[in-house]
Order: structure tokens, then C-alpha cells, then sequence
């Protein structure tokens, strides 16, 4: 089976590209052939999964080289992927979450004319996602790694008769591009000092670098990283990214792609295992972008953005716990799995919403849907429980986790991780509130239904992983099973007891949920946002992502726009303009030496005589002196 | 004469299509014959790879007989692998060029049979040009390709024609005018050391002067740099390009173009190998600037044709600097990226070309919501866009990857400016993309209609063949790699060696008793370069 982990990345891509050339006549099937690759994948990569299982513990690193990429001189870049725990794990939820996502879209997308080509484009990006976790080298993992972004592109802008989504598709992309100078930047200086870009090949020779290239490489992995995963300061496109279609969302936006950010530096552990600033530098990230992702989600009212926010907010919970280093990998990994259940489970569970709900997003016209959506209600209400992390969940273990890590890293920012934990809990209790309880707020040609099997059946078994998935943590398997990826995970101790401490976090937990009952759930809510003059300071910052898209104008799109308009100026009338001048002068020159051809004789006889003259003088000038 | 006759055979061609009678009925059997004609071309440089040996490299297919023996001058052809890539790449654009001008909409007055015939004429020149290993004779066929590009753009082109013809006339004679200079230089030269020649095997080596050869390096370099072009002597060139048709533009730009940078490679490095080295930081700072600027330029533009030109100017900045950084990463990648360019630009110019003939109009702002009606049409412009903005999976990654990861080597100041242009290239492309595919459609462009099944076979190979070069280069870079080697060599540089010292190989420390399977099977990470590092 390992031997074939290639067929993963192959099968999809051939039925992508496949189902876009066969064009229109595969209209009818189209959505079949994707479901059926997409499931095709995950049972493989099931059957790999147990197979490495299967082996001795430190025989689960599987290197395979298809063929040679790239070949010039010492440049040498094979296609090659790696099988290990890490890319096993990530193998099962990308195939695993995207098969149910395929299924669900049947459902979700039946009315739309272009199904084929969504269904088409969803396979592309299981494609290039398996080709991003599972690649040796981290010049194939670019190649997933903008694959991702083409399919997160062409999906965000699927509705693209929608200015509003060709905009944020592009933005998107964009904005990745600057993380992705990062990442090229990072192959080169790899290339540079150890000849190689391959995981293996660097991770032998980040031994004998000096600390100052480790750091350098951290920070530019850092800093796409960034880009893709949506973490501060390159975070703006990720609300806008919500005009794709909602299982885009759930599949790319929530549980697979923005993770991407979170793999790259765990599979660089040794990298920044080399490196303390770099692995500073994560920390600071995350623990930004966990609080201001939080900050966003309690204030949006459309549920896609503050799922959204609370999407960004949560692989920061991650991104914070890869740069914990040894005491934090595992943990990182563990919580980007819980999180891929219950976020996944969340964004389809509002898919399912909006189905009902004719497509509005707004919650403040919903109110009271549990009756109405039973299934969708219930199923949501467990991803719900899971992200706040209410005893026994997925959230509940993996959260803990890296919130009993980072207290045991340094106090401020284990503080910073449970105040974000509390206002996880307030921002998802707000958003449960108003859109499942209270009271009925839509309008009465609005006729809310519970969506179809194909649709709620996936929502189910998303609702038990969000249950279920904490498993993982029983007998430390998640632990022992990376251990061969990223190394044993250091424990510290601890100045109290680990129970203790659960019982901290979900005291801080159960005042969120309070807080927000106390504003949204004893109150009605007005139908109709409060203006922003309205608000506190905090909600109108929250409400405009607090000002990442001013702060990008300012510093980077306007000066762009100017410095383009005035180059465009330059060229024309500076550069161009001169030489024209340079030409017009000739003209001018060579119009002046014509003026004597005039064809006169006698102007020719007077030059002649004034020329001889000139001669005539001149000799004497030298004889006499 | 396997060369000759793969140059001569457009000519004749062009030279049947002037005998065909000229009227309006005949003129589907003019251009089944120029395309039958370019095909056949096609077919026989794929005869003449197929037959080279890449294992031996060097010059193969070699023909040299004397022609000016006053002067020193043979009539010396010789392909290495830097220009059999070219040759390829003009053949295979060729058929590609003419089966897409199949509904060009010429002026009044102008024959189909002379726009056709100067196309296959400039074919017939390049592949001559590409193959020249005499100085001499590369000169004049050089300066002769002005001459098909002069009327292409004058007689055929758009309102602007007869200002962007004169202006591209005048900027590439000036340059000619310098490198004339320089190759009667060059015979002195020659002629000091012993007997006159012109050929390139003669030349390289050749003892001159510090200040003769710098002297010397300039005026080839001036006519190069002004047709490959290089800022700030590119102004020519978004004018021409938007008011030539977009069969003219890939010739000149894909093809023409590339004798520029090619003739850098070729002549520059190898006759004047310490100039090339001296002028090297200027040209590596110029080749910078061009890829920022005509980055942010092409940001800047209304008009799709005129955007695409300075997209150009950004994508020959990446190649001058492969080729001035002297490694051999980026000088393969540099040669590759000749080729790659040529194909990406040519599905740009062309589908761009369809899309505009429909409208009527070249200005983004006169387009909007395409998509909706011209899905494939917006389909293939996507993909040739994502080509050009090096998306990794389509063939230009890998050569602008290799151009920037061979210079890093040598300047990371160089590498890291250049790589933002990665950037700019996504805005330039997604910027034309949206406005002119997205959204609802707008007023006027409703008649712009999906392309024909010949448009769309015209474009397939270039499609294809982009596709496939993104994720299998190496036949064409194993075609390269030895004349890469080769010209750096006679230049006297060589990569520098990866600067962290490595003593393990990367199995060692996780897995020191597993079957090699479970070793990374490339253990080239580390000992293998000191061997040929140095200076």
C-alpha cells in the first residue's frame, strides 16, 4: 500500500482535470466521479495508515522518489513523498473531512449550473493539499502549497458573476503571494547552504548551520505560514474569503488549508528546534492573531464571519502551540484535528442554515432555528460543546492541552491562551443564541426546512468526531504516535494539579458562556444591527477586523497604486519622452544642416568663395606666424 | 546541410505563397499551405533533436564553408542545446502563430499572402540566427530579421502601425548600428592575432585588450539589451507590441526577442568572458529594476496588449539575471526560461488577440463578465495567466525558480528584490483576469463569443505543452544542461559550493539500519559539490 501513496494526489487531480475537459456532457455524473475519487483516496489512504501502523516504531518514516523534477548542475529536486505519522494523520482528515464535504455538496450545490466544474475544482484541491503534507521536498510542498491557493482562489471566486467574490478571491491570492515570497525565499537559502531543499536532506544538515540561518529560515517559513493559514499580520483575506460556497469554507477555509500553516512548522520542527527567536516569533503570532481572531468573532453578525474569526482564533491556538517547541507539536496537531472535526461540523452546520434560510447570513434575522432544523441544530450543538472545550469533547482534551503548555512556558502567555478561551466560549454561545434560540426573527416568506439526508448525514458523523475525537489523547497515543515526526513531547512540571487546572479553564470557560447568556439570551435581539455610533470602541473595531484592511491600504496598497501611476507617468513622458525628444532634436538638427542644400547655384558659389577665403586666411595665419 | 535545409524550408514556403493567386477565394489554400509549410519545418527540427545527442553535447549538425574569404567570414551553422531549445521553440510556436492569424482581419488593401509569406520569412531567419556559429553571418541575419518585423508591424498592424513600426525600426538600428561597430572590431581583433575569422569557436579565447574588450562586450550588449529589452531601453516595445496583430507580437516578442538574450549567452559570456564579469553588477542591478518595473508597469496598464508587453519586460529581466549571475542553476534556468516564456507569452498574446478581435477593443475597461459567456476562452486566458505569474505545476516556475535560486548563491540582495516581482505578477495577471472575465457582463461585450474549434486546436499544444513542462522539464533541460555547462566553463565560473559543510548524509540520524528504501534516495545534499566548488 505504501507504494502507492501516490495514487492519493493522482486520482483526484486526473478526475479534477478530467471532469473541466470533458466539459458540459458530464454534467449529470460529474459530482459522482469527484465523490468517488475523493473516497477513493480515503480509503487508501486508510489502508496506508493501518499498514504503517502495522510497523515497528521507528520504521514509520516511508521515503519513495517517483522521479527526478528538477536536474541542473547541483540543483536537484526529486518528486518524491513521505509517509510518515505526521503526513497519516493529515492524510485521514483531508480525505476523510473532504470525502463528507464531497457528499454533503451533492446536496448543497444540486441547483447550481456549474455543479461539474465545483465538484471539479473541490478534487484539485484534495490533489494539492495531499501533494503539500505528503512531499519530501519543500519544493514540492510549494507546489501543493500554491495548488492549495489556485483551488482556494478559483472556489472563493466560484460565484464569480459576484464582483464581491472575484475581489476576495483575488485578494486571497494576493496576500498569500507575499507569504509565498517567504516560503521561496526560505527553498533558496536552504538550497544555498545545504545543496539540498529536501525535508530529509535539511533536516540532517540544520545540525551543522549556525543558528542565525536556522533563524532566518524559521522566520521566512514564519512568514508564509502566515499567508496561508491566515495568521496575523497577513490575515485580512480570510473573512472576505467566506464568499465562496460554504462547503469551501468548511473544506479550505476551516478544516484543511488555513491548517497548512500549522503542518509547515511542525514538519520543520528541526528547524526551529534550532532556533529560539523563530520559535518566539510563532508564539507572538499566534497569541496575537488567538485574541484578535476571538475579538473578531464576538462582534460579526454574519455566522460565516464569525465562524470565521473564531477559525483564525483557533489555529492561532495552534500556531502558538508549534512554536512551543518539543512541549508543543503534538499538541498543535492534535487540537488542528479536533478542530478540523468540529469546525468543519460548524460551517456545514451553516451551510445547512443558510439552505433553510434562502441564503441569508445574517443572524440577526434567524433566532429560534432548533425547531425547525432539528438535525442541523443538534449536530451543530456538538460542535459547539467541542470548541468551547466542554468536559469530555475533542476541545476539551486538545485545548487543555496547549493551555496547560503554554502556562508551563511562560505565565503572560498562558494567561493570554485562557482569556482566549473564555471569549471562545462567549463569541460561540452568542452565535448558538442567536441563530437557534431566542426568538423567531425572520421574515414571514422565509419557510425554514431541515436540509436533506445527503446534506445532514455528514453533519452527523462530523457531530460524533467532535465528540469522539479526544480520543486520540487516550494513553497519550496522539504523543507516541509523532514521536517518529517531531521528536518526544517534553512534559514540565506543574505547580499544581493537572485536574486543578481543568477546573480552572473551565471555570473561565463557563463565565464566557454566562456572559453571553446574560447579553443575548435573556434579552430579545433587535432584528436590525445597532448602528456603529451605537457600539462600544471594541465592537466597531471587532465589526472592521480590526482595521487590518485600513492598515493594508495604508501601508501597502495605496503606496503601490501611487508608485504604479507615477511610473506609468514616468515611462511615457520621462523615460519614452526623452527619447522622442532625443529623436525630435536629430530631426531638428538634420532639418538645420538641409537649410544650405537649397539647389541655388549661386548660394553654393558664395560658400564655396567663403570657404576659400576661410582657407585662403588661414594660410597665411600659419605661414606668417 | 540538415540545418540549411531546416532554415531554407519556410522561406521557400514563403516564397510558394507569393506565386498563389491573391484573391479572397484563395485565400483558405494560403494559409492551409503556410501552416502545411510550418508544420513540415516543425517535423523536420524534431528530426534534427531527435537526433541530437545529448550524452556528447556541444555543437552537432555542423556545416562551414567558406563565404567572404576577404573578411574572414564562413557560412558556419551548428546547433548546441541553448539553440536547438530555440530552434524548437520557434518551430513549435510557428504552426501555433499561423493557425491563430487564420481570421486576422488584415487592412484594406493587403494581401494574406505577404503577411503570411514575412511570417514564414522571419521563421526561416530565426532558426538561421539560432544556429549561426559565425559571428558575421549571425550579424546580417540578425539585422535581416528587422526587415519581416518592419512590415509585419508597418503594413498589418492596428491605427498606431506606422509610428510603432519607424520607432521600432529606429531603436534596433541604433542598437545594430553598435554592434556593426563591434564586429568590425572584433575583426581587428581577430585579424592582430593571427588570421582574420569570424568564427565563434575562433573567437572564444581570443587575446584583446582590457579596454578593446570592454569596448567591444558594450556594443554587442547594447544591440542585446535593447532587443530583449532590457530598462530602460525597452520603450520600444509596448508600442510595437500594441498596435502589431497578436500573430506579429509572439513572433517578436516569443521569438525575436529572445535573439537578445540568447546572443548575451552566447556571445557576450563567451567572447567576452572578463567584460561579461566586469559589466556583470550593472547588468544584474538593470535586469533587477526591469523585472520591479515592468511588474509594476503592467499593474498600471489599460490596454491587455500593452500589458502584456511590459509583463515581458518583467519576465526578460529574470532572464538577464540567470544569465549574468553565472551559475549553472540559473543559467539553465535562464535558457529554459527562454523557452517557457515564449510559450506562455504566446498563449497570453493570442487568446488575448481572440478576445479583442470580438470586442473591438483592447481595453480592460471595455470588458467585464466574459466568462459568462466565453468560459473556455476564459478557461485557456486563466491558465496562460497562471503561467505567466509562475504558478509551481506550469512549465515558467521552474525556470524562474532556478533563475532566483541560482542567484541567491551568488547575491541574496538580487534574489530577494527579484523574488517580490512574484507578487506583482500575481496582481498584473489577477487584476486583468478579474476585470475582464468576472463580474456581470458588460455593455458591448456581449458579442464577444467562445472560441472556434480551431481556435481553440491552435492554442492545445501550447496549453499542453506548459502543463507538461511544469511537472517534466527535464528533456528540454537535459538537452540544456550540457551547453550550459559548457558556456561557464569558457566564461571560467562555476556554482559556488553550498556554504553549510555537511559530514552526515540525510539517512544517518533516523535511520541508520533501515533499508535504503527508507533513506531519501537523492543524497546529493552534501559532500558531492565541494568536488567543483571554487572560484
Amino acid at each position: 500500500m505504501l507504494d502507492l501513496v501516490w495514487l492519493l494526489v493522482v486520482v483526484p487531480l486526473v478526475s479534477g482535470l478530467g471532469l473541466l475537459v470533458w466539459g458540459r456532457g458530464a454534467d449529470r455524473f460529474g459530482h459522482l466521479i469527484a465523490t468517488a475519487a475523493s473516497t477513493f483516496a480515503f480509503v487508501l489512504g486508510l489502508l496506508a495508515f493501518v499498514e504503517l501502523w502495522g510497523r515497528p516504531e521507528d520504521d514509520r518514516s516511508f521515503v519513495r522518489t517517483l522521479f527526478t523534477w528538477i536536474s541542473a548542475g547541483p540543483f536537484e529536486v526529486d518528486m518524491a513523498y513521505r509517509f510518515d505519522p505526521l503526513s497519516a494523520l493529515f492524510v485521514l482528515l483531508i480525505t476523510g473531512v473532504g470525502t463528507l464535504i464531497h457528499v454533503y455538496s451533492i446536496g448543497y450545490m444540486e441547483h447550481d449550473p456549474r455543479r461539474r466544474r465545483f465538484f471539479a475544482y473541490l478534487n484539485i484541491f484534495i490533489a494539492a493539499m495531499l501533494t503539500l503534507v505528503l512531499a519530501e521536498d519543500y519544493l514540492v510542498m510549494f507546489l501543493g502549497w500554491e495548488g492549495v491557493g489556485l483551488a482556494s482562489y478559483l472556489l472563493i471566486g466560484f460565484w464569480q458573476h459576484k464582483p464581491s467574490a472575484a475581489a476576495a478571491a483575488k485578494k486571497a491570492f494576493v496576500i498569500n503571494r507575499v507569504g509565498d515570497v517567504g516560503i521561496a525565499l526560505a527553498i533558496m537559502l536552504m538550497f544555498a547552504q545545504f545543496g539540498t531543499s529536501s525535508i530529509g536532506g535539511v533536516n540532517a544538515s540544520i545540525g551543522s548551520a549556525t543558528t542565525s540561518v536556522a533563524t532566518a529560515l524559521g522566520l521566512l517559513l514564519l512568514l508564509g505560514a502566515c499567508g496561508k493559514s491566515a495568521q496575523f499580520p497577513l490575515q485580512a483575506w480570510l473573512l472576505d474569503a467566506m464568499e465562496g460556497p460554504t462547503p469551501v469554507s468548511a473544506l479550505i477555509h476551516a478544516a484543511t488549508m488555513v491548517t497548512a500553516g500549522v503542518y509547515l512548522v511542525v514538519r520543520s520542527n528541526a528547524i526551529f528546534d534550532a532556533s529560539e527567536t523563530a520559535r518566539t516569533a510563532v508564539i507572538v503570532v499566534g497569541l496575537i492573531t488567538l485574541l484578535a481572531g476571538a475579538w473578531i468573532g464576538c462582534t460579526k453578525d454574519d455566522i460565516k464571519k464569525a465562524l470565521a474569526g473564531s477559525t483564525m482564533s483557533q489555529i492561532g491556538y495552534m500556531m502558538l502551540a508549534a512554536g512551543l517547541g518539543p512541549a508543543g507539536y503534538a499538541f498543535a496537531i492534535f487540537h488542528l484535528i479536533t478542530h478540523g472535526f468540529f469546525k468543519a461540523n460548524m460551517f456545514l452546520g451553516a451551510g445547512s442554515v443558510m439552505h433553510g434560510m434562502d441564503d441569508d447570513v445574517d443572524m440577526r434575522r434567524y433566532g429560534a432555528l432548533r425547531k425547525a432544523m432539528p438535525v442541523t441544530f443538534l449536530t451543530f450543538a456538538m460542535g459547539y460543546l467541542a470548541i468551547i472545550g466542554f468536559p469530555g469533547f475533542s476541545g476539551f482534551w486538545s485545548k487543555d492541552k496547549i493551555i496547560e503548555a503554554a502556562f508551563a512556558h511562560n505565565f503572560w502567555v498562558g494567561m493570554g491562551t485562557l482569556l482566549g478561551a473564555g471569549v471562545t466560549a462567549f463569541y460561540m454561545t452568542r452565535l448558538m443564541l442567536m441563530t437557534f434560540f431566542g426568538e423567531k426573527r425572520w421574515a414571514d416568506e422565509v419557510h425554514p426546512h431541515e436540509s436533506p439526508k445527503v446534506m445532514t448525514v455528514p453533519l452527523i458523523v462530523l457531530a460524533a468526531a467532535s465528540i469522539f475525537g479526544g480520543i486520540m489523547l487516550l494513553g497519550y497515543w496522539i504523543e507516541e504516535w509523532l514521536e517518529p515526526a517531531v521528536g518526544p513531547t517534553e512534559h514540565h512540571d506543574f505547580p499544581i494539579p493537572v485536574w486543578a487546572f481543568s477546573v480552572i479553564v473551565t471555570l473561565v470557560v463557563a463565565v464566557g458562556v454566562a456572559a453571553a447568556w446574560a447579553t443575548y439570551g435573556r434579552k430579545p435581539i433587535a432584528a436590525v444591527a445597532p448602528s456603529d455610533d451605537e457600539v462600544s470602541v471594541l465592537t466597531r473595531a471587532g465589526r472592521h477586523e480590526l482595521y487590518g484592511n485600513t492598515v493594508n491600504d495604508t501601508i501597502a496598497v495605496r503606496p503601490t497604486r501611487h508608485l504604479t501611476r507615477f511610473l506609468v507617468w514616468f515611462d511615457g513622458k520621462g523615460l519614452d519622452g526623452f527619447v522622442t525628444a532625443l529623436a525630435d532634436r536629430l530631426g531638428d538638427t538634420s532639418q538645420f544642416l538641409r537649410r544650405p542644400q537649397t539647389g541655388y547655384v549661386r548660394s553654393y558659389a558664395l560658400s564655396i568663395f567663403g570657404g576659400a577665403l576661410v582657407v585662403v586666411l588661414a594660410l597665411l595665419v600659419v605661414t606668417l606666424a | 546541410m540538415t540545418l540549411t535545409l531546416l532554415a531554407a524550408t519556410p522561406i521557400v514556403g514563403a516564397l510558394v505563397l507569393m506565386l498563389l493567386p491573391r484573391s479572397a477565394a484563395g485565400a483558405g489554400l494560403v494559409k492551409a499551405v503556410a501552416v502545411a509549410v510550418s508544420v513540415l519545418t516543425l517535423a523536420l527540427a524534431l528530426f534534427v533533436a531527435y537526433g541530437y545527442d545529448t550524452v556528447e553535447g556541444g555543437y552537432q549538425y555542423v556545416e562551414q564553408r567558406e563565404w567572404i574569404g576577404a573578411i574572414g567570414a564562413s557560412y558556419a551553422l551548428g546547433v548546441n542545446g541553448i539553440g536547438l531549445t530555440l530552434v524548437l521553440l520557434t518551430t513549435v510556436l510557428v504552426p501555433i502563430v499561423l493557425l491563430s492569424a487564420w481570421g486576422d482581419r488584415l487592412p484594406a488593401g493587403r494581401s494574406v499572402n505577404a503577411y503570411l509569406a514575412w511570417m514564414l520569412v522571419l521563421e526561416g531567419l530565426a532558426i538561421g540566427v539560432f544556429s549561426a556559429t559565425d559571428v558575421f553571418l549571425f550579424y546580417v541575419l540578425f539585422e535581416a530579421t528587422l526587415v519581416p518585423i518592419y512590415f509585419l508591424i508597418g503594413a498589418y498592424g492596428g491605427p498606431g502601425r506606422s509610428y510603432a513600426a519607424v520607432k521600432f525600426l529606429i531603436y534596433n538600428l541604433v542598437g545594430g548600428l553598435l554592434m556593426l561597430a563591434a564586429v568590425v572590431g572584433l575583426y581587428v581583433v581577430s585579424a592582430q592575432s593571427g588570421e582574420a575569422s569570424y568564427l565563434l569557436s575562433d573567437l572564444t579565447g581570443v587575446e584583446m585588450s582590457q579596454t578593446t574588450e570592454r569596448l567591444l562586450f558594450l556594443g554587442f550588449m547594447a544591440a542585446f539589451a535593447i532587443k530583449a529589452p532590457l530598462w530602460p531601453l525597452h520603450t520600444w516595445l509596448p508600442d510595437a507590441a500594441g498596435n502589431a496583430t497578436p500573430a506579429t507580437s509572439v513572433l517578436m516578442v516569443s521569438i525575436i526577442d529572445k535573439v537578445g538574450t540568447f546572443g548575451m549567452l552566447r556571445y557576450c559570456l563567451e567572447i567576452f568572458p572578463n567584460a561579461s564579469e566586469w559589466a556583470s553588477p550593472v547588468v544584474i542591478v538593470l535586469a533587477v529594476i526591469s523585472i520591479l518595473y515592468g511588474a509594476l508597469l503592467a499593474v498600471g496598464q489599460d490596454d491587455i496588449r500593452r500589458l502584456i508587453a511590459y509583463t515581458s519586460v518583467s519576465h526578460f529581466g529574470f532572464i538577464i539575471l540567470g544569465i549574468f549571475v553565472f551559475t549553472q542553476t540559473a543559467t539553465a534556468g535562464a535558457t529554459l526560461y527562454m523557452f517557457n516564456h515564449g510559450l506562455s507569452t504566446a498563449a497570453l498574446f493570442l487568446v488575448t488577440g481572440m478576445m479583442i478581435a470580438r470586442r473591438g477593443s483592447a481595453s480592460i475597461a471595455d470588458f467585464g463578465g466574459v466568462q459568462k459567456v466565453a468560459p473556455v476562452m476564459s478557461g485557456i486566458l486563466l491558465i496562460a495567466g497562471l503561467s505567466s505569474l509562475s504558478l509551481p505545476g506550469l512549465a515558467p516556475f521552474v525556470s524562474e525558480f532556478m533563475v532566483l535560486a541560482g542567484t541567491f548563491t551568488r547575491s541574496i540582495t538580487a534574489a530577494v528584490f527579484a523574488t517580490l516581482g512574484i507578487v506583482l505578477a500575481a496582481m498584473y495577471i489577477l487584476i486583468m483576469y478579474q476585470r475582464t472575465m468576472t463580474g456581470p457582463l458588460a455593455a458591448g461585450a456581449e458579442g464577444v463569443t467562445d472560441l472556434t474549434g480551431r481556435e481553440v486546436t491552435a492554442l492545445s499544444p501550447a496549453i499542453l505543452l506548459i502543463v507538461a513542462l511544469g511537472f517534466y522539464p527535464q528533456p528540454l533541460l537535459d538537452v540544456i544542461n550540457p551547453a550550459v555547462e559548457d558556456t561557464l566553463t569558457s566564461v571560467g565560473q562555476s556554482d559556488p559550493p553550498p556554504r553549510t559543510e555537511v559530514v552526515q548524509t540525510s539517512c544517518e540520524d533516523e535511520a541508520a539500519e533501515l533499508p535504503p528504501s527508507f533513506c531519501v534516495s537523492d543524497d546529493a545534499s552534501g559532500p558531492s559539490a565541494p568536488e567543483e566548488g571554487g572560484e
